[in-house]
């Protein structure tokens, strides 16, 4: 399917193959996921953006084997020499949670209610290990401590609601990384998080990383904390890898309009600019998808040959760094401003009066 | 964020003095989820009164009929007598001591009603938590099977057993409990096909959490607040239904006794002999409205949305 694969290093621990995730509905057959293909090597992390309903919470769905019975799943999902799509129900669940684990977005509600966390944590290690409650018990208050939560042997005593939101996510961590796995799986870690937790709990995952090893894909919306977390990078659009590289390449030779115009819609401290350039448009609808390329109708520099063909992943500045455009070799250089409007009309004037004020 | 050695230090700190008072930034007395609603229930007036009601009834029941001079089954030479200090509750056309009897069959209808409330309670959730969990055709069998249990009417299926089984109390329970488990079935399988759709649930099965445990460690406890509460006026049900049972000659049966039996034994004394009707009656309905209030103030401890009651 892509070129992608072939470049990469020796020693991947997942390995996504043209997976595809389809889910029939009464308007026709939504294409959620159109041909994914990435490799997670050990220890890395893989930071995953894309606007809402891009297919990126999806794919991580579809490694977990946690997608509805109704939908349509192909391609390949390897972990350990395994294709994960094959395992019968009683093996996938002996791989989650021990080989891949997930942190879910939104921690007010993926915490049990009704039982301390600390039990809540112990509980994942009784679910894959066989050891005794009160050494599980005080392996949980281990982990809170790994996760950099105070007072630990206390806080594993408290409910989720008498805890923080940031704290809470925190306790999902830990939950995640109890049994050691192999992957994580972070599914927008602090879209439902106060900024100012935010880097409490980006923190905590990267002690976390650090301590089990683990590989991680990190799915976000913000760019911010894919600069400063992720190792590598993919842009996804309508269901499709649109580029995907190192953090440098994607931030500093993108070679995607759309990478562009995220980046441009990204507030900068070291580039003076008096506005954010927005990409007009919404992402298009992923049911009975016409041909040719998913962004051109939002895209400024669409020509006829964007409607008729769909772009592959071909190699821009180095193999790593793929790109799926036409006009990938035109973007050398190019501004977000060059080709995004930053501003209406009206706006450039509020903008003009506001700096007469001044 | 601390550094990883005062993390370290405040534990140690907590382990040595962990019977003081930890030091908090705010001393804002911490309650668990059990606290919380125990002192919601507190708040509920009529509950707690209905409460202490009936705890007064049950000590009543087994340690006031133990210490009491008479026995249920004692004939004394007093037979008729109205209600006196000899005799509070009065006597039958036997001499039998009432206070004794109706003791002795609160202590039979109570045990009968917490046993249904207890079997059809346990058999429900878990059969209507099943058939949440799993939907589908699970559920569809399932719940057709509960359905036609509700269709099953009580008195008839009683008459039917009682002549061939006899009397015995936990009998009575059960045959109770078998067509009332349908009920606490439906309730367990709503709550649980809205808890099941929780992100927590989902959070479990990546963690790798197989289907018995989601179910019993996850969504039973979950469901247990609607369930208690169902549970509660389970209890009232079961007395009045065993009351019915017994007046009709389908419960218990001499020589031993219940509240129902009392009553309907007694029917032909109204006029005459009032206290063997109006005592056992009364203790029918102080132990129904009881706990029909226990559960009312249950109800909205556990689920603090549905009134002002403040924590």
């Amino acid at each position: 399917m892509t070129s992608f694969d072939s470049q990469t290093t020796a020693d991947p621990v997942l390995s996504v193959e043209d997976l595809t995730v389809q889910f029939p509905s009464d308007d026709g057959l939504v294409q959620a996921v159109r041909g994914v293909s990435y490799q997670l090597d050990r220890g890395e992390v893989l930071g995953v953006v894309g606007e809402s309903g891009s297919g990126k919470s999806v794919t991580s769905m579809a490694i977990m084997g946690l997608l509805p019975r109704t939908a349509r799943v192909s391609g390949r999902i390897d972990f350990k020499g395994r294709n994960l799509l094959e395992l019968s129900e009683k093996e996938m669940t002996r791989v989650r949670g021990s080989g891949v684990a997930m942190v879910f977005q939104d921690p007010m509600t993926s915490l049990n209610p009704v039982y301390p966390v600390g039990d809540q944590i112990a509980e994942a290690i009784t679910a894959h290990h066989d050891v005794r409650k009160e050494v599980a018990r005080k392996q949980a208050v281990e982990l809170l401590d790994l996760v950099r939560i105070p007072n630990p042997q206390q806080r594993a005593t408290e409910y989720p609601h008498q805890l923080s939101g940031g704290m809470r996510q925190r306790v999902v961590i830990a939950i995640a990384i109890a049994n050691r796995p192999e992957v994580i799986i972070a599914d927008e870690p602090t879209t439902a998080l106060d900024v100012t937790v935010q880097a409490q709990v980006l923190d905590a995952l990267q002690a976390a990383k650090e301590e089990t090893g683990a590989a991680m894909v990190l799915i976000t919306h913000d760019l911010g904390v894919i600069a400063g977390q992720a190792d590598r990078v993919q842009v996804m659009y309508a269901g499709k890898v649109v580029e995907a590289g190192t953090v440098d390449d994607i931030f500093y030779t993108p070679r995607m309009p759309y990478t562009l115009g995220l980046l441009g819609s990204l507030p900068r401290l070291d580039i003076k600019s008096e506005r954010l350039t927005p990409i007009a448009g919404a992402p298009p609808s992923v049911v009975n998808m016409p041909p040719g390329c998913p962004f051109s109708p939002r895209c400024p520099m669409a020509a006829d040959i964007c409607d008729r063909e769909e772009p592959t992943l071909e190699p821009t500045t180095d193999g790593r760094h793929v790109s799926a455009c036409h006009f990938r070799d035109d973007l050398a250089g190019r501004e977000p401003t060059d080709l995004f409007n930053p501003t209406s009309v009206d706006d450039a004037e509020a903008v003009a009066a506001g700096e007469k004020n001044e | 964020m601390p550094e990883p050695s005062t993390t370290e230090t405040t534990a140690a700190k907590r382990q040595d003095s962990k019977s003081g008072a930890v030091e908090r930034e705010f001393t804002v007395q911490e309650r668990g989820q059990f606290q919380l609603v125990v002192r919601r229930f507190f708040q509920h007036r009529l509950a707690v009164i209905s409460l202490v009601l009936l705890v007064v009834i049950v000590l009543l029941a087994y340690i006031g009929g133990w210490l009491w001079k008479y026995g249920p089954e004692d004939i004394t030479p007093d037979n008729s007598e109205a209600p006196s200090l000899e005799h509070p509750f009065g006597t039958d056309a036997v001499g039998k001591d009432m206070l004794a009897n109706v003791l002795r069959g609160t202590q039979i209808s109570l045990q009968i009603s917490v046993l249904v409330a207890i079997f059809s309670t346990v058999v429900g959730t878990i059969w209507g938590a099943v058939a949440g969990y799993y939907r589908g055709w699970v559920d569809t069998v399932l719940m057709r099977i509960s359905d036609l249990v509700l269709t099953l009417p009580l008195l008839a299926v009683a008459a039917v057993l009682a002549h061939n089984v006899g009397g015995s109390w936990w009998l009575i329970a059960v045959v109770i409990a078998g067509l009332y488990w349908a009920y606490v079935s439906r309730v367990a399988r709503g709550v649980v096909l809205s808890l099941r759709e929780k992100e927590f649930i989902e959070a479990a099965r990546a963690l790798g959490a197989g289907d018995g445990r989601i179910i019993f460690r996850h969504l039973v406890p979950n469901a247990l607040g609607s369930v208690i509460v169902n549970a509660t006026i389970l209890v009232s049900i079961g007395i009045l239904l065993e009351t019915a049972l017994s007046f009709l000659g389908f419960g218990v049966r001499a020589p031993d006794t219940s509240l129902g039996l009392l009553v309907s034994s007694a029917q032909t004394a109204v006029d005459t002999r009032p206290w063997l009707f109006y005592f056992p009656g009364l203790f029918i309905i102080l132990i129904a409205l009881t706990i029909n209030f226990i559960g009312d103030g249950l109800r909205d401890a556990f689920d603090p949305q549905q009134t002002k009651v403040r924590a």
